[in-house]
């Protein structure tokens, strides 16, 4: 396990290495963006990374309810933590590319908006975390986090009517892209996904070693009283 | 079996009966809740008329964003008030160890904020009518649901979230901030129901619908889980 993480790092580095040369050289330049285009490989792939992140934090949100595991619960904070970090790079990157495409920097289009107010409940939630004295921390943020996930349809729903904007999805919509294109953007979510996973595994790491020695340390000032009266 | 449910159900009336019954009297005795509330409603009021001075046909463009802006930040004083009030004393302690039903306990809160809330838009409309030279153009009457769920929608996730942000640091800013985000889509379809039928060329149909739903949803979400939330201490 202790060996299998900087195999991992270095297996990753590589991908994204990899992953960058093909998004900025070998991917072919599109017709009418020209290379405003490029940001599409980072865009859309730290979309699909937070989404999946988010769904995560939600089944370990259930899990930690149904079963009070406090792996669940760690899961559920680091999931919701490097999600909001690829939350915030997809809202930067796309007012990056309306900007010269559509001549604007945001709209209030379906997804900007439900990847907007998703953002803002999961900043919610780490707040939640960080102010809650209470001994049940994980126990709120499960709920809000489940309160998050019955939202997040309504807003979509809400926005749904009014015509959008954003470019159809690539997968299920009506859009099509070159095949060039297409592999270049799959790479570039493994490479995504990857990075997502070693930021998750070495921050879950932190986790848990902070959850022991929390435990330790309580443990130790219970057998030994440093107050000697 | 029948009678237990029978016995459940006379518990679960009266303790909402005696919950609500309290509230109201602290309420009609200090009036904390519904003074703050309608002082900072009516600035909000004052200030942005002052500010924009807008004619009648702007006023119809904004005036639905303003007005459940309004209430929204007024409501969250009222909500701020709900459960801090139950600390002194420990009186939320003894709600915890009395076997009286969670639920009742949260749906008797919820009550007593929404009636709040409501007053408050009785008395504050007709301000906002002299104010932005208001005439709904379409079908006014629809106004009332829309107030009525769009305030329940306000007021049943905020009763949920004070609880939560009960055991939080500086709790009185926590609560629109877990608050607000989820409100999105029910601040969105209030205002854009009111501005519907102030204008009166689309129909507001869909945004009271959408309300309904959204009120659906999470008035199940806060039953099933405010158990757990009183509980987590």
């Amino acid at each position: 396990m202790r060996r299998a993480f900087p195999i991992f790092a270095l297996l990753t580095a590589i991908l994204l290495s990899y992953a960058l040369y093909e998004a900025l050289v070998a991917a072919p330049t599109e017709q009418t963006m020209g290379n405003v285009q490029r940001i599409f490989y980072y865009h859309v792939p730290s979309a699909w990374t937070t989404f999946l992140l988010f769904t995560v934090n939600l089944v370990a949100s259930l899990w930690y309810l149904i079963s009070r595991s406090s792996k669940a619960d760690a899961i559920a904070i680091v999931t919701a933590e490097v999600g909001v970090v690829f939350c915030t790079v997809v809202l930067v990157t796309g007012p990056l590319w309306a900007r010269p495409v559509w001549g604007i920097w945001w709209t209030w289009d379906v997804r900007l908006t439900s990847t907007l107010v998703l953002w803002l409940i999961y900043i919610s939630y780490l707040m939640l975390r960080r102010f809650s004295t209470s001994g049940q921390t994980p126990v709120l943020a499960a709920a809000l986090a489940i309160f998050g996930a019955l939202d997040i349809p309504l807003v979509y729903f809400s926005i749904w009517i009014f015509r959008t904007q954003h470019p159809q999805p690539v997968i299920g919509g009506g859009g099509s892209i070159d095949s060039r294109m297409w592999h270049v953007l799959l790479i570039n979510w493994l490479a995504f996904l990857c990075f997502a996973a070693l930021i998750c595994w070495s921050r879950y790491r932190l986790e848990i070693l902070q959850r022991e020695l929390e435990e330790t340390q309580a443990l130790e000032s219970l057998l030994e009283p440093r107050s000697s009266r | 079996m029948n009678k237990s449910s029978d016995v459940l159900g006379n518990v679960t009336g009266s303790v909402i009966g005696a919950t609500l019954a309290k509230d109201l009297r602290l309420e009609w005795r200090s009036k904390d809740a519904i003074n703050s509330m309608l002082f900072f409603a009516l600035l909000v009021v004052v200030v942005f008329s002052f500010s924009f001075d807008p004619n009648a046909e702007e006023s119809r463009q904004i005036a639905g964003g303003l007005v459940w802006v309004a209430f929204l930040f007024a409501a969250v004083v009222a909500l701020n008030q709900t459960w801090a009030r139950e600390l002194r004393n420990q009186v939320l302690d003894a709600y915890r160890v009395s076997p009286a039903p969670a639920n009742s306990l949260f749906v008797a809160k919820a009550l007593g904020n929404f009636l709040f809330v409501i007053v408050l838009e009785t008395l504050m409309t007709p301000l906002f009518i002299m104010f932005y030279k208001l005439r709904a153009l379409g079908p006014a009457w629809q106004l009332i649901p829309v107030a009525v769920f769009g305030t329940w929608a306000i007021v049943v996730n905020g009763t949920f979230f004070a609880a939560m942000s009960l055991r939080t640091r500086s709790r009185e800013i926590m609560l629109p901030l877990l608050l607000f985000p989820i409100s999105i889509p029910a601040l969105l379809a209030m205002v854009n129901a009111t501005t519907a039928i102030l204008i009166g060329e689309l129909s507001a149909r869909f945004w009271i619908v959408l309300l309904a739903t959204y009120d659906v949803v999470f008035t199940i979400a806060c039953l099933l889980f405010f158990e757990l939330v009183l509980h987590a201490e």
